[in-house]
Formats: structure tokens, sequence, C-alpha cells
């Protein structure tokens, strides 16, 4: 069907190539100038590219380019910006006295935005972003605290975590399984108790014979009252916060099985100014101490 | 006469390769059987199952037709039986495809539609490969293999080389795709974007691979033209780089013969830039090439017009490909990759705008002449929007790869809109006019079913694109300036919860854009099967290869 011969088209008045496939011809038009130019363009200016920055590979290693530009000391300069411009600020924070912060207005200010970011990057997994944590991760924003909510218990808490294995000061207790020691009468009895002493509905007669296996069981920790012990971070069972819940199946789960939250020791992770940051931050957050 | 084996020529050949062909599929069947008991995990296992059926069927089917009388088989026409399958694969793969990218879509907006009944299968990290799998491989790899097998006969004037090797092919790739996609639904994945398939199913594809190439060529030596059209040149690039970019990435060592899992060859950043080389250049090849192939043919044909420049397919055919293959490192800025290959591959990126927009400029002046048509005729409207968004894409890619850029852009919803831009308004619209094209001349029809029906696919693909596409702009870019906003001190802003939750709204549109596209699929599944199945025959069916 090719016919080499050539034909004008005569919707455009251009030659065609002489080419035939199945009915598709081609016109014999040049190449459009400002596309070949931008073309060029392009070449050149990826050429003056590749000298200016890091780019051919030679034998050991590769060009580095004529600015001396990396990304890596793009970063480190931009981090060594702020640092640098952050050094003074920073340096009083770390030896600051955290209960008398709120003293210095600058300085709290400064405190606040860098526990923020702090907390943004380390702790929002856990704890929210917004700090009200979540099932198993305490709301840091109510005045119930497990292990004491002034300065330098949320300091040392951050410091070294809780029942991590990394930290040796880390916050340590842990809570008995009772699945295979009390029976199960006892443990839907003590059930019924936790839900009388946090004004829940409940079995009165089974919280009754509960109290029983309450105060030979629980109270060494959460107290006769069951108000807890920061001592041994034993969560107050009469307020209505709950970090795991407070309905019969999640109390009951909790008494079989018990629970084991675990913080990483931020200690090794954080400079001492963003731990006084971050403990400043969560301090101010609504249930500071 | 054609291909001794497959293409039986006298009886004598036929019966030997009969029996060739039972010992082949007895061992495969008996190995899958064996491999189903032994297989140490649940997709291998269901896998083997898969494999030991099919092998099973087609022995039972070929013991079946030994010693029977051969049935002739018209070999002078253009073979279009499997370009007819291709077309229904196609759309069916397409709604599939399209079906599981709006509910993972939802799935990012409404975290609960992670149905606790639906885990693992339902998972949104299982689900996501099934549609970008779904999408590029069944869809577009079912679109490229069906028009390519049209378009080389056409082209060439010639019948498909090998006899019934083109079904192998067909059948062959979408015994891959079910592969591919079961293995996803049951957790077997090597873990590289766009290569999830594990290694017996990559061996699988190359097996398939090297008979398409087989066909692909055959087809064009035994061409009667003097000269190869330039959709063919596209087409064959496509092909022959597919094989290269899918071996060296898949290039890994099976933990046990009996199981799903491999071992990667390469380690840390080469195996990071081979997996980018890799997915980089399947757009480039199976998304640009493959498809500018289709729409060099498609295009002229539907408007009846010549292209419009030989010297310009020409340049811009060889500058992409020699450059396309370069730009892989812009996947990597800022990550362990050096950064002289990560400047190389931005730069390669930004010389190939050019040669890629000698694509859109070849389609769209092609309708010089021809321009009234896009009052009239719906798939030359198509073919429009998809050049457009073609060459939308191509900018936007380079632009992306330049380092600035790409520190606000990389890791966002930026770079999903950008790819869904590519893929929903370039591959899926000249995918569906294509379509459009093919059914009422495979099928012997006058027309489309509906008109009106391609009318309606259109605006609603094109209305989906545009919500898919702005949002996902707006959102990225949204996301990207709330991960670097930092205040006076340099302290972090906002935290990653609080991007999630300012994107909602936009992932939400998002979700509505798919909504729209896939049902401009439907329409379109439906206008094609009333096609097929409605009124009678107009014309006759497409025949014999002119010399």
């Amino acid at each position: 069907m090719s016919s080499e011969h050539k034909e004008i088209d005569e919707v455009t008045g251009t030659d065609t190539t002489g080419h035939d496939w199945d009915g598709i011809k081609e016109l014999n038009n040049p190449l459009p100038r400002w596309w070949l130019y931008t073309l060029y363009m392009c070449i050149v200016w990826a050429i003056a590219y590749t000298v200016a920055y890091p780019a051919w590979p030679m034998i050991s290693g590769a060009t580095k380019g004529v600015l001396g530009y990396s990304t890596r000391g793009e970063v480190a300069a931009d981090i060594a910006r702020f640092e640098e411009a952050n050094a003074e600020i920073s340096a009083q924070l770390a030896a600051a006295d955290l209960t008398t912060l709120s003293e210095n207005e600058e300085l709290m200010r400064y405190a606040t935005s860098a526990g923020a970011a702090v907390f943004r990057t380390n702790c929002s997994t856990c704890h929210g972003s917004g700090a009200a944590g979540a099932k198993g991760y305490p709301n840091l924003l109510d005045d119930d605290w497990l292990w004491g909510g002034d300065f330098e218990n949320i300091a040392y808490t951050v410091r070294h975590g809780i029942r991590n294995e990394e930290d040796w000061d880390a916050r340590y207790s842990e809570m008995t399984a009772y699945d295979e020691i009390l029976s199960d009468e006892e443990i839907n009895a003590v059930v019924q108790h936790v839900r009388a002493i946090s004004n829940q509905e409940h079995d009165s007669a089974l919280a009754e014979a509960g109290a029983t296996v309450f105060y030979d069981n629980c109270a060494a920790c959460h107290a006769d009252e069951g108000t807890g012990s920061r001592d041994l971070g034993a969560p107050n069972l009469t307020d209505a916060i709950w970090l795991y819940g407070g309905d019969v199946d999640t109390l009951e789960e909790t008494v079989r099985y018990a629970r084991f939250g675990v913080m990483p020791n931020w200690g090794t992770r954080l400079t001492e100014a963003e731990i006084q940051a971050v403990t400043a931050y969560v301090h101010q957050l609504g249930g500071g101490e | 006469m054609l291909c001794p084996v497959l293409g039986a020529a006298n009886e004598g050949d036929s019966r030997m390769g009969n029996y060739v062909k039972l010992v082949v599929l007895g061992i495969i069947t008996l190995f899958a059987a064996i491999a189903a008991n032994w297989g140490r995990d649940i997709a291998y296992v269901v896998h083997a199952v898969i494999i030991m059926l099919v092998a099973g069927y087609l022995f039972l089917r070929t013991l079946r037709q030994t010693d029977e009388p051969i049935k002739p088989v018209a070999t002078d026409g253009y073979m279009d039986d499997v370009v007819r399958a291709g077309v229904i694969a196609t759309t069916f793969w397409g709604v599939v495809g399209f079906l599981v990218g709006v509910v993972i879509a939802f799935q990012l907006a409404f975290p609960a539609l992670n149905f606790e009944f639906l885990q693992p299968f339902g998972n949104f990290g299982r689900l996501r490969p099934l549609h970008t799998s779904a999408v590029i491989f069944a869809f577009g790899g079912n679109a490229l293999i069906m028009s390519s097998f049209y378009i080389v006969q056409r082209t060439c004037g010639a019948r498909l080389w090998g006899g019934n090797l083109s079904w192998f092919v067909f059948w062959g790739y979408n015994l891959f795709i079910v592969l591919a996609a079961t293995g996803y639904l049951l957790g077997a994945t090597q873990s590289k974007e766009y290569a999830e398939p594990e290694w017996y199913v990559d061996i699988w594809l190359t097996i398939v691979w090297v008979a398409f190439l087989a066909v692909y060529l055959g087809t064009i030596f035994k061409r009667k033209e003097k000269h190869i059209y330039v959709a063919n040149w596209f087409l064959l690039s496509f092909i022959i780089t597919v094989a290269m970019l899918h071996i060296v990435n898949n290039l890994s060592v099976p933990v046990s013969i009996w199981g799903s899992k491999s071992v990667q060859l390469f380690a840390g950043v080469q195996d990071a830039m081979t997996q980018w080389w890799y997915g980089h250049n399947a757009v480039g090849f199976f998304l640009t090439a493959g498809f500018l192939g289709m729409m060099y043919y498609f295009v002229p044909k539907q408007a009846g017009r010549p292209v419009y420049s030989y010297k310009l397919s020409i340049i811009h055919f060889w500058a992409l490909i020699f450059l396309y293959i370069w730009a892989g490192p812009h996947h990597l800025h800022y990550t362990a990759l050096p950064d002289w290959a990560s400047t190389l591959g931005m730069v390669f990126s930004i010389i190939l705008w050019m040669p890629s927009w000698g694509g859109m400029i070849n389609g769209l002046m092609t309708l010089q002449g021809a321009w009234d048509k896009l009052r009239t005729d719906p798939i030359i409207r198509m073919m429009v929007i998809s050049l457009a968004f073609y060459g939308m894409s191509t900018f936007e890619g380079p632009m992306m790869s330049i380092r600035a850029v790409n520190s606000l852009s990389h890791y966002t919803d930026w770079t999903i809109g950008h790819v869904h831009s590519g893929a929903l308004g370039w591959n899926g619209m000249i995918t569906f006019s294509a379509l459009y094209f093919l059914a009422p001349r495979l099928w012997g029809k006058e027309g489309m079913y509906s008109m009106s029906a391609i009318s309606w696919h259109f605006w609603l693909a094109t209305i989906g694109i545009i919500l898919y596409a702005a949002s996902m702009w707006v959102t990225g870019i949204m996301e990207g300036l709330m991960w670097r906003e930092v205040d006076a001190n340099g302290f972090l802003v906002n935290s990653f919860a609080d991007t999630v939750s300012a994107k909602f709204p936009m992932l939400v549109v998002r979700g509505l854009g798919g909504v729209l596209y896939l049902a401009g699929a439907l329409i379109m599944a439906w206008n094609i099967f009333m096609t097929i199945k409605g009124g009678a025959r107009q014309k006759a069916l497409v025949g014999v290869p002119t010399a």
C-alpha cells in the first residue's frame, strides 16, 4: 500500500511523506521551532546545573559542583542557624528553675513553643497531638496524674519513662494478673465493687462481697478507698477517669490479665533544654501542679 | 507454517505437538499439586491450586483433541479474536480497578471502612497494591496488549505471527494478574511498589512477556509495508524495555521453593535505586511510550487526518526513550541516595519535558482540519482531553523532579494527584477512546450502541478527574506546607496528625471524583456490552490483510 510518491494534503497544503499505513499518512512538517529551542535551552540549563551541583560520577566519588552544595549540608546549615540563634535562650532554659519559669515571659514563651514541637514530634504518637491521650495512654490535659504532675515528677517521667527496660531508673510497678488467683465469683464481685466506688451502676450485693476481695488484694496499691497511689503509679479508681475503661468488660479484663503500660525513656534522646521545654509544655496544658 | 508446536501445520506435527503439550501440562499439574501440599504459606498454596486447576484443565482439553480431526482455521485474515477478548478484559479490569480505587479512597477518608471482619484481606495496605496493579497492569496492560495486536496487524498488513501464541500471551497475562491480585490479598508481596508479585509470579510474567515480544516482532518481520509505522516504534520500545526493567528489578532468591517469600538481590540504597529505576520507567515505557503507540494509531484514524509531523515523531521518539531511562533517581531526592545521582535524575527529567510534549503536539496538531469534530464526536473529545492531561502531567513531572519543588511535594498527596492526572486523564481517556473505536469495528457494527452514553462517560470522567486532581493538589501542597512550617525559633508548628485531620474534606472530594470516574466506566461497560450484543451485524468483519 505504500506509495512513495508524495502528495499534498488538501486541508493544510503541506506535503506528506508518501507513507501510508492502514490509511494513516504523515505530513512533512518541520519540528516546531519553539519546541526545538525549548529543548536546547533545557539541555544548556542541565549542563550548567551539573557544573554547579554535584553530578558526574568519576572513578572515586563524583564531581562536587562549583557551588559546594549538598543536601545534607543544606539541612545541617538550617539546623545550625536555628541552634545558633537559640543558643543563649536554650542554655538559659536548660538551667532554669521551672517553678519560677512563668515569671520570665520571654523564656516561658520559648519553652512552651519548643516543648510543643518536642511533644508533636515525639509524644503525640501515643498521647495524641492535642495531648488528650487514648485508651492506655493517659490524658495529659486533666489533673489526674498517675505518677505526679508537678514539674519535678513530669520531668522525671519524661527522662526515665515508665516500665521500660532501657533505663534502670524508669518508674516501675506491676499489677498482678488475678485470672488464676481469684475465682470467677471473686472477680465479678471486685469488678462490681470498683463500679460502686466509682459511682457507676452496680449490683450492690456483689459489690459488698467485692469489698473484702478488694481489701485483701487491691488495697495495697490502690488504697483502701481505691484512691490509688502515686508512689506506685496505681490509678485512682474512684474518679470518672479511666485509662483503659470503666465498663464491666474492660474492668474484668484489667483484673484478670492486668495492665502494663510502657513509656520510653526520653533522657537519652532529648537534650536537657528539650526535656525542660516539654515538661513546661505539659505542665501548662491544664493539669500541672 | 507458523509455529510448529502451537499452530499445527499438518496432522503429524499436530499429534507430535499435542504429545509435547500433554507432557508439559502433566508435569506442571503434578508439580503444582505437590506444591499445594508442601506450600508454606497461604498465598503459595492458593496459587499452586490455581495453577494446578488451569494446567489440569488444559491437559484434559488437549487430551480430548488428540487424534481428533483438525478443524480448519482460517489464517488468511487478521487475527482479531484475541483482540476482541482483550477489549472485554480491558473493560472488565478497568471497572474492577476503579472500584477498588474508590474503596481505598474512602478508607483513607473514613478509616472505619477497614472493617474488622475483613481483616486482614480488606485492609488498606493490601487493597492499595490491588488497586494500582489492577489499573496499571490489568486495565492498562490488557489495553496495551489488545491494541498493540490490533495496531501491528493493520499497520504491517500482516496477520499476527505465531498462530495461537497470541492467545497464550492473552491468557498467560491474565493468569499473571489473577496470581498477583490474589497474592496481595493473601499477603504475598516483595514490598516493591508496582513490582509486588513474588518470584514465581515474576518468572511466569517473564515467560509471557517474551512470548508477547515474539508475536510482536514476528509480525513486524513479516510485514507487507516497507516502513515501520511510528506507533510500532513506541509499542516495541515498551515491550523490550518493560522486559528489561521487570527482570532486573525482580532479581531475588526464593527462601524456599515451597513458599512465596524471596530475598532481594540488591540491598539498601542500591535496591531503592533499582526499584525507582524500574518504577519510573514503568511510568515511562508502560504508561507513556506504550500509550503513545496507541495514540499514534487511534487519533489519526478517528480524526481521519494525517499525523502532523513525521520529523517530530522521529526526534521525540528517540529523545524520549533515551532520556526516560535516566530520570528514576528523582524519586529518591533527599534520601540516602548520593546527591550526584539525584542531580542527574533531576536534569534528565527536565530535558525530558520537550520530548514528552512532542507526543502531545503531534497528537493535537493531527486534529488540524478536524477541530470541528470536537463538537460532534465525543470520542475525539476524549482524545483531546487525554492529550491535554498528558501534556499537563509531563510538564508537572519534570517540575516536581526539581529538588526544591520536590522538598515540598514529596510524600504528600500532590504526588498522588500528579499520578492520577496522568493515569485517569491520559491513560484512562486514551484507552476509553480506543475501546470506543474498536468495539464496533471488531464486532462488525455500524457504531457504538449509544453516542449519548459516550458523552455522559466523557463528562463524568472529566469532572471526576478534575475533582480528583484539584483536591489532591490542594491537599498535597497544604500538607507539604504544614509539615515544613516552623515558628520564629525553628520549632515545628504542626504534628503529623494535624495534617491528617486537615486533609479530611479533600480526601472526601477525591473519593467523590473517583465515584464519578467509576460511574463513567460502568456506563462504558454497558455501552460496549450493548454494542456487542445488540443489533444486526452491519458490516463484514474486518478481513484480509491488504498487500
